[in-house]
């Protein structure tokens, strides 16, 4: 079987998703065009040189509608030739825009590939492309809906995290990504967001609040505690799906969940071939790609069942894997990977996560992907898990190695 | 026979009147909306007719769609069947609507408006909301409202469509969702109806003769439309959907299907043309119809409920209608009697042993009627008028003349002999003596009466004022006439009757007692008892059966048992039950009254979560039983006491059966009841259920025999017992 191989990974500043963030001001096209850019530029790829862009977005409407990935292609300067594919699998999407270019290489469908995804959370609301599942009353039944920050909770009441370990992470987050941009670790990754005179935009993640402690977050109010208990009354719905719980905990708010931003990322991937046309130097290979469904209700539990999944496909086990990066959607979906395989915090999201740097939904996949190879580079280990938690109830991983 | 006349008046306005022969309410028929419907092309084809008034000829305007029609549509023609029946219904109300107007330039239709008299509900609501303008008399007794989610079906006349589009998904889900009933001025400022006025159809006629093209054309046939608080997938309308369906299912627990269809056809239907939307609203009405669970709510409280209220086991004998009440015993159950039957005018000699304890159940009334006068319900006038009724008393003299004794002192056999003497040395001859009680055994009691004839057990629910069932216990000796006169009592004071014969715990306690036994038994077990307590009411029951022995008090268990086993000696079943019941009564848990229980309370009195104590005690056991498991258990430790209490005789009709669990205990609505319940099982299943619940947990689950014979003979309860329901 052919190889999959990473060749570069980038990524753009994360910027606060609101009105006064820095990339406010730019569009998702903007952003997508440039760091494409950035990519062609750094690897020098000329004409034909990738199969395909797939491009992760959740919320595919307004500026991130029709098929954006072609639109940002044709806004760049890579070649007409090179089609575009958006794709969407909520919080996953950029990293199932990675597993299906690496595996497609691997089918020998193509050389060449350039995935990630974007989203501007600022500019495009969460939600602003409706669904089903939230709002058809056959399936929203069916399926016990409960928004994304219940469910967390109910991770944390039937798991067992209290609020103050959901802090401390959050804590721990913050300490992390502040010391690795103090580092400079994000250097290989980072490409600054410049407008079309060049000028800089944005090159710090900006939504991180270094030196945040305990103190701190304890005085934050309880996100979902309104809509669970009063109104609506999610916590009902819960309780008919997971009837031995009397009530839930509701642990999670703006500090220790993830951070709306506006942000984008890619990946450049390719064959030995590919990378030898080019003149490139592979930095790791894919070694492994999965995906699950499973309980939509408490819906943020894919990291694990898709982790047995990925280790058993690939006849690993958890100990063979040195550093492990899984999407800081909410505290309690980390500590409960961390729970399940009694892996090593230290390991875990050493440079923080989206809890400090924020989660912008499309390209968060692809980021930390990114991440993880970054720092198996920096601590000369060779191989790294990257999973998340998916809307819906799924879960993503994929498993690279250096070469 | 035809229920719709017209007639034409000089102005060219057709008077329409809607009056069903030989019944006090109209309701709707297949062949009335026929009827209707030639009566509406006829005025529509008329050049002589400018408008057309829709009215009745009764009092109110209509009760809504003839529900045995409904079963008929579904038994004749199966799903096919049902939807043809609502399409239909839904031209007709679509011609309604249009009026002959030019599709196109919206122009040239005849202006139709309904006049309504008095209540109008379920398609009687639907018919007018169809019309041009909605006209309701200033008739505060009168009641608007779609009251279809009730009996576990949804308004499918086009009502929900209707509403939503005019009102908008939020401001209609009280009426669509909880078929809540308004009086006039009410409906008119909920947007139910357009108009109150002292003559409806006058003010019909007038805005008939009036109105101009723009009159006729509904929001939703005009360009541009927007749903008042947004469609689903507008922002505002997004997160009431979202909201809604979450809602619903809290409420509910998921075990409704009509309100999960209602939920579905608003959504469904809100994103697509009006013609459209009807059409859904038909396949979602469908849908419900064909489900078993709207067939067994229809069946038990509909058609049954108002059966027995109607007398359908009443024994053949004159009037017995009760002038003057004496009640022994002015405690909390004597003191709700005596409320019941003044407000439903009849004279109470209201009796305690001292003066304040008779003052005090008669200032019960005073507080209740307080309480209507703050809420708008009653007026001060009436207040004085109801405790004029009310004579508070030691004296038992005063008895004289009484025609009805519903006897309520403690319940203790010597007590209870000593006033029934008492008493029947002072009241008529031919009066009756009724005893309540909840547990004591009515032929023993009657040993005390000198005309065991005329004696009779009444169970009472508590609170009196605000359960809707009695149980009526025929003694040994027990004539006809006491019974007559038991239920015309309870018709008197609006509530539905079960008349059953005497065994220990009658029938309701029968059923009550072994289903929270169950919950205890698995608390000892080790049984997580959230997961108890959450089982039960995903079953629909509304409280767990720990929540109710803490409101029932635990105390009244402990007595209860104690009873029951020096009755049954070595044959009694329940140790495992007693120790933990004994061990909450010891430590002082009594329940709600005591603010301690197999839950917490707060100082206040309200409940918090379960008691940790419990825990403590009886530990969570490693291995949890599943879900259906717990329920199983829960569902058959009542039904199979209803069948015990059938196969003995003591229920003599199966609809009793269902309609008293229900009214009684919350037994399951959606299900029917528990016969109802059973033959949504299926005989063959339940068997194969019970026996598995045998071979785990012991012989209380043994298949009593009748049920073994129904799936024997591929039977169900309603296809071998049910009577042919006499009234509808």
């Amino acid at each position: 079987m052919t190889e999959a191989y990473i060749y570069d990974a980038a990524r753009t500043p994360r910027g606060k998703g609101r009105p006064d963030g820095s990339l406010h001001e730019v569009t998702a096209l903007a952003l997508s065009a440039r760091l494409l850019n950035a990519v062609k530029e750094r690897n020098g790829l000329e004409g034909h040189a990738v199969e395909d862009v797939i491009w992760g977005n959740v919320t595919q409407v307004k500026e991130q509608g029709g098929c954006l990935a072609r639109s940002a292609v044709l806004a760049s300067d890579l070649d007409e030739s090179i089609p575009g594919l958006s794709i969407n699998r909520f919080c996953a999407s950029g990293m199932e825009a990675v597993n299906l270019a690496a595996n497609q290489i691997r089918g020998g469908a193509g050389q060449g590939y350039i995935a990630g995804g974007v989203e501007m959370m600022g500019r495009v609301a969460m939600g602003s492309d409706g669904a089903a599942i939230a709002v058809d009353p056959s399936l929203a039944m069916k399926t016990y809906f409960v928004p994304q920050g219940i469910s967390a909770d109910i991770i944390a009441t039937e798991y067992g995290f209290s609020r103050e370990e959901c802090d401390a992470l959050a804590v721990e987050s913050q300490r992390r990504a502040a010391e690795a941009w103090q580092d400079d670790r994000f250097a290989k990754s980072i490409v600054p967001v410049i407008d079309q005179n060049g000028l800089t935009i944005l090159e710090r993640d900006e939504y991180m609040r270094p030196g945040t402690s305990t103190e701190d977050l304890g005085k934050l109010k309880a996100s979902f505690k309104e809509m669970g208990e009063i109104m609506p009354g999610f916590d009902q719905v819960a309780m008919l799906k997971y009837p031995h719980l009397d009530h839930i905990d509701h642990v999670h708010h703006a500090g220790n969940s993830s951070g709306i931003v506006d942000g984008a990322a890619a990946i450049l991937l390719g064959s030995k071939e590919f990378g030898e046309a080019h003149g490139l130097k592979p930095r790791a290979r894919i070694r492994s790609t999965a995906k699950i469904g499973t309980d939509p209700t408490i819906m943020l539990t894919g990291p694990v069942p898709v982790t047995e999944k990925i280790l058993a496909d690939s006849g690993m086990s958890i100990g063979d894997i040195d550093l492990f990066e899984v999407n800081e959607a909410f505290a309690a979906v980390v500590l409960r990977f961390m729970q399940a395989f009694q892996v090593d915090p230290a390991r875990v999201n050493v440079n923080g996560g989206a809890i400090a740097m924020g989660h912008p939904l499309g390209a968060t996949g692809a980021i930390i992907i990114g991440t993880l190879l970054d720092e198996l580079e920096r601590q000369d280990k060779q191989v790294g898990l990257a999973t998340l938690c998916i809307a819906s109830g799924m879960g993503a991983a994929t498993i690279i190695e250096r070469v | 026979m035809t229920d719709f006349t017209m007639k034409k008046d000089a102005d060219g306005v057709a008077i329409i009147t809607w009056d069903v022969p030989g019944k006090s309410m109209n309701v709707l028929s297949l062949d009335g909306a026929a009827e209707l419907d030639k009566l509406i092309d006829g005025a529509l084809a008329d050049d002589a007719v400018k408008g057309i008034v829709i009215t009745s000829g009764k009092k109110d305007f209509a009760a809504g769609m003839d529900l045995n029609v409904i079963a008929g549509m579904k038994d004749n023609g199966g799903a096919q069947g049902v939807f043809d029946g609502v399409m239909t219904l839904h031209h007709l109300l679509r011609k309604i609507e249009r009026a002959g107007m030019d599709p196109k330039t919206l122009k040239g239709g005849k202006p139709i408006a309904s006049a309504l008299p008095g209540t109008a509900l379920g398609i009687g609501l639907e018919l007018p909301l169809a019309t041009h303008r909605i006209f309701a008399a200033d008739n505060a007794k009168a009641k608007i409202g779609l009251p279809e989610i009730m009996v576990g079906i949804f308004p499918g006349g086009g009502g929900t469509t209707r509403l939503v589009r005019k009102l908008g998904a939020m401001a209609a889900a009280p009426f669509l969702l909880e078929g809540k009933l308004n009086p006039p001025a009410k409906a008119k400022a909920a947007g139910l109806v357009d108009e109150v006025v002292a003559d409806p159809v006058a003010a019909a006629r007038e805005w008939v003769l009036n109105a101009g093209d723009d009159d006729l054309v509904k929001p939703w046939d005009k360009k541009g439309y927007k749903m008042p608080g947004g469609e689903p997938y507008h922002p505002a309308g997004f997160m009431t959907f979202v909201g809604a369906s979450a809602m619903v299912h809290g409420k509910t627990k998921g075990v409704y299907p009509a309100a999960k269809a209602l939920l579905s056809a608003v959504y469904e239907g809100a994103m697509v043309p009006f013609d459209q939307a009807l059409r859904i609203e038909a396949r979602w009405f469908t849908n419900v119809l064909m489900n078993p669970s709207s067939t067994a709510m229809i069946r038990s409280l509909f058609i049954n409920k108002e059966a027995l209220e109607k007398g359908a086991n009443r024994p053949e004998a004159p009037d017995q209608t009760v002038k003057k009440v004496g009640i022994l015993g002015a405690g909390m159950m004597g003191a709700g009697i005596a409320y019941v039957s003044a407000k439903a005018g009849i004279e109470v000699v209201l009796i305690d042993a001292k003066q304040d304890a008779a003052d005090k159940g008669k200032s019960y009334s005073e507080g209740l009627m307080d309480k209507a006068i703050s809420r708008k319900k009653a007026t001060e006038d009436q207040k004085t008028e109801l405790l004029g009724r009310i004579l508070a008393t030691t004296d038992y003299a005063a008895l004289d003349g009484c025609d009805l004794i519903v006897e309520a002192v403690f319940e203790d056999p010597g007590i209870k002999a000593e006033v029934t003497k008492k008493a029947e040395a002072v009241i008529p001859q031919d009066a009756i003596f009724a005893t309540n009680t909840s547990t004591l055994p009515i032929s023993d009691l009657a040993r005390a009466s000198a005309r065991p004839e005329q004696f009779i057990g009444i169970h009472f629910f508590s609170p009196v004022d605000k359960m809707l069932l009695v149980e009526i216990i025929k003694g040994r000796e027990t004539g006809p006439r006491a019974v007559a006169k038991a239920l015309d009592f309870v018709r008197q004071i609006r509530k539905t009757p079960i008349v059953v014969n005497d065994a220990r715990f009658f029938y309701a306690n029968r059923c009550i007692i072994p289903y929270i036994n169950e919950g205890i038994r698995m608390v000892a077990e080790g049984v997580n008892p959230v997961l108890i307590e959450n089982a039960a009411k995903m079953l629909g029951m509304p409280l767990g059966p720990l929540q109710l022995v803490d409101e029932t008090s635990i105390d009244l268990g402990v007595k209860i048992a104690k009873a029951t086993k020096a009755a049954m000696g070595d044959a009694y079943p329940d140790g495992a039950v007693d120790e933990v019941l004994f061990w909450m009564a010891d430590l002082g848990r009594l329940g709600r009254k005591s603010n301690a229980g197999f839950y917490a309370y707060d100082d206040k009195g309200k409940r918090q979560g379960l008691w940790d104590g419990l825990e403590a005690q009886y530990p969570e056991a490693q291995e949890q039983p599943e879900l259906t498991e717990i329920q199983h258990r829960l569902m058959f430790a009542q039904s199979l006491e209803a069948v015990r209490a059938l196969e003995e005789g003591v229920l003599e009709d199966i609809r009793e059966g269902d309609v008293g669990a229900i009214l009684g205990w919350g037994f399951a609505p959606w299900a029917g009841g528990p016969f109802g319940w059973l033959d949504i099982l299926g005989a063959t299943r339940a068997v194969e259920i019970c026996d598995g619940l045998t071979e785990r947990h012991g012989a209380r689950f043994e298949t009593p025999g009748l049920l073994r014979e129904l799936a024997e003979k591929h039977q169900t309860f309603y296809g071998r017992f049910a009577a042919q329901p006499k009234a509808a």
